[in-house]
């Protein structure tokens, strides 16, 4: 069974700027992909080039085991909810919706019929004779998402959807969509450059940087295991260990990442398990963030960032503490 | 002490003045057009009649020649403007490109230039190709200025509209004629609309290009020109100055009111 959509060695130019550069993907039918990665890294692009608004430079891509290039967005039966939802100002929310049923020449009582379920499973029932101006940010991506789902795309396109919602709307939206998206079993591939929303939605994430894709994997494999710094910095926050330090405490030979929330303070006379490594160290910073604390801890010249469950005895600046790590939480990385 | 909302004395006298330099005149023109004597303005008018009505009417087959041509020339140019004009701000919209900025002044250039200069370089340009002047080079002529008033109304409707939905109505299955119609064109009709009666009404009653680009036609504005040279039934002009008055007048207050909820652009008269 082919893809939901698959890159092969594509790249789009934008004259000397390889805005996406060699990526190769697969997309699995189904799957709930995410692709993360800061502006300008080429992940707006990708999903532009599944919609079919721009064409690639070189390359091949497939959308369910057909050949896409050439052809125009309106030929291809994957839709696209817009970052700035695009509603079309002059028509009612309800002729928003049945706008592509119209096109398709689906008859005036049906389409009709099919965009009041979509508007339902957005829950906007009732909102069909309003104007797109009388709606809030919140409803009008509804709006948007139900004007897409009422075709019933192949692949439904998020280029940022949530980016102007508050964070309260914006989880309940995360929330929503989640769960669309299991009952409808379309392939999602939403675009965000917030990694939080990355991790919390999505079944496979791939991270851009510079055109090309830098990782792919479940977002637990992307956060526990980064491939590079990149990754590392990118995806949470990480302790990025030089190859001397991490090849003495426990690790390899190589640039290693430690995530904050797995090291402990433990007592200086504790003795330490084996396969458990420790550092003296005194305490730079203390950061109170409520259900974490962020402890930042000099080593002898290396800066480790800790982050500790609240509740733990307080710690003071300028304390001498001994950071514990396990042997297993240190991620050999391949690149610096 | 002053009013802070009141203005000077004089200020009030100048304004008013000023009102009533550029309005006696119209009321004049009008007044004559009911005044029995036929020869000479004398003022007050002897009596009021509204024999010139009828006489433009029935005596004066003169008048239908030009009338006939003003209007025809004022719609071919109009519609000749609302096509080119509107390609011309869609081009420009969005597009990127070196030397945008040299070829919208191109555009407007034509209404921002001498219309005497716009009517030489036309009336050269037409002898070097030795295109015979004829209703068409009228409509030429009038559509170098036509085009600016669409353009400059498009352009502005356009620069409110957003790029993603032609994305949108493209992405849920709409080609380009289709976007056209359902997204594009109810959005900048209006404009298009009071584009379309500016240069109507531009066209109507323009002098200067057309004695340059006319050959032996005259249009109306042309045949008022004449008669107030060699007068007959001198108030059956002021009549037809009326009619004038009338279609133009009507469309420029339809396109006020129709760019008025929105941002109010469109070029002032030539």
């Amino acid at each position: 069974m082919p893809a939901a959509v698959s890159f092969q060695h594509v790249s789009r130019h934008f004259g000397q700027v390889k805005a996406v550069d060699d990526v190769s993907l697969d997309i699995a039918r189904g799957e709930f992909f995410a692709m993360l990665g800061p502006s300008g890294s080429g992940k707006t692009t990708c999903l532009r080039l599944i919609a079919g608004f721009e064409q690639p430079t070189s390359g091949h891509i497939e959308i369910f085991g057909e050949t896409a290039e050439g052809l125009p967005p309106y030929k291809r039966n994957v839709n696209t909810v817009f970052q700035d939802y695009a509603l079309f100002p002059h028509m009612t929310v309800g002729e928003n919706v049945a706008y592509g049923l119209m096109i398709k020449g689906v008859s005036r009582p049906e389409r009709e019929a099919k965009a009041l379920d979509a508007l339902a499973m957005v829950k906007l029932r009732g909102f069909e004779q309003r104007r797109p101006s009388q709606l809030s940010g919140g409803q009008r991506q509804r709006v948007a998402l139900a004007r897409a789902l009422v075709n019933q795309p192949k692949v439904l396109l998020l280029d940022e959807p949530l980016g102007a919602l508050d964070l309260k709307l914006r989880e309940q939206m995360q929330e929503e969509l989640k769960a669309l998206q299991k009952q409808l079993g379309i392939t999602f591939v939403f675009v965000t450059h917030d990694q939080g929303e990355a991790l919390s939605m999505a079944n496979r994430v791939a991270i851009f940087n510079d055109g090309r894709i830098v990782q792919a994997g479940s977002p637990a494999d992307v956060y526990e295991r980064p491939r590079s710094r990149f990754v590392a910095d990118f995806v949470g926050s990480s302790n990025v260990l030089p190859p001397d330090f991490a090849a003495a405490h426990g690790g390899t030979r190589a640039w290693t990442s430690l995530r904050p929330e797995k090291i402990r303070i433990v007592s200086p006379d504790e003795a330490l398990p084996s396969g458990q490594f420790g550092i003296m160290g005194r305490v730079a910073s203390v950061n109170y963030q409520g259900a974490m604390t962020r402890v930042a801890v000099d080593a002898n010249g290396t800066r480790i960032a800790a982050a500790l469950p609240a509740g733990l005895t307080a710690i003071q600046e300028g304390e001498t503490v001994t950071l514990a790590w396990s042997a297993d939480n240190l991620v050999a990385m391949d690149a610096a | 002490m002053r009013s802070e909302r009141g203005a000077t004395l004089p200020l009030k006298a100048a304004a008013i003045g000023g009102l009533l330099f550029l309005h006696i005149p119209l009321a004049l023109i009008i007044l004559y057009a009911f005044t029995t004597e036929e020869k000479s303005f004398q003022f007050p008018p002897p009596g009021l009649t509204l024999r010139w009505f009828q006489a433009a009417w029935f005596d004066r087959p003169d008048i239908w020649g030009p009338l006939w041509l003003s209007l025809q020339v004022a719609v071919l140019a109009t519609l000749i403007a609302l096509v080119l004009g509107t390609l011309a701000a869609a081009a420009l919209w969005r597009a990127r490109f070196f030397g945008k900025d040299s070829i919208s002044l191109l555009f407007i250039l034509p209404i921002a230039l001498p219309g005497i200069i716009t009517g030489i370089a036309l009336r050269s340009a037409f002898d070097i190709m030795s295109i015979p002047f004829s209703t068409w080079t009228i409509v030429l002529g009038h559509a170098t200025f036509c085009i600016v008033v669409v353009y400059n109304n498009a352009l502005a409707r356009f620069r409110r509209l957003s790029g993603s939905m032609i994305e949108a109505s493209m992405d849920l299955g709409a080609n380009g004629p289709q976007t056209f119609r359902h997204v594009i064109l109810p959005q900048i009709g209006s404009a298009l609309l009071a584009g379309g009666m500016l240069a109507f009404a531009l066209s109507f009653d323009e002098v200067i290009v057309t004695t340059f680009t006319a050959g032996q036609q005259a249009t109306l504005p042309i045949w008022m020109l004449n008669e107030l040279i060699r007068p007959r039934q001198r108030p059956v002009t002021n009549v037809v100055a009326l009619i004038v008055i009338a279609v133009t007048f009507l469309p420029i207050l339809a396109a006020y009111y129709l760019t008025r909820e929105g941002e109010h652009t469109g070029g002032s008269g030539k």
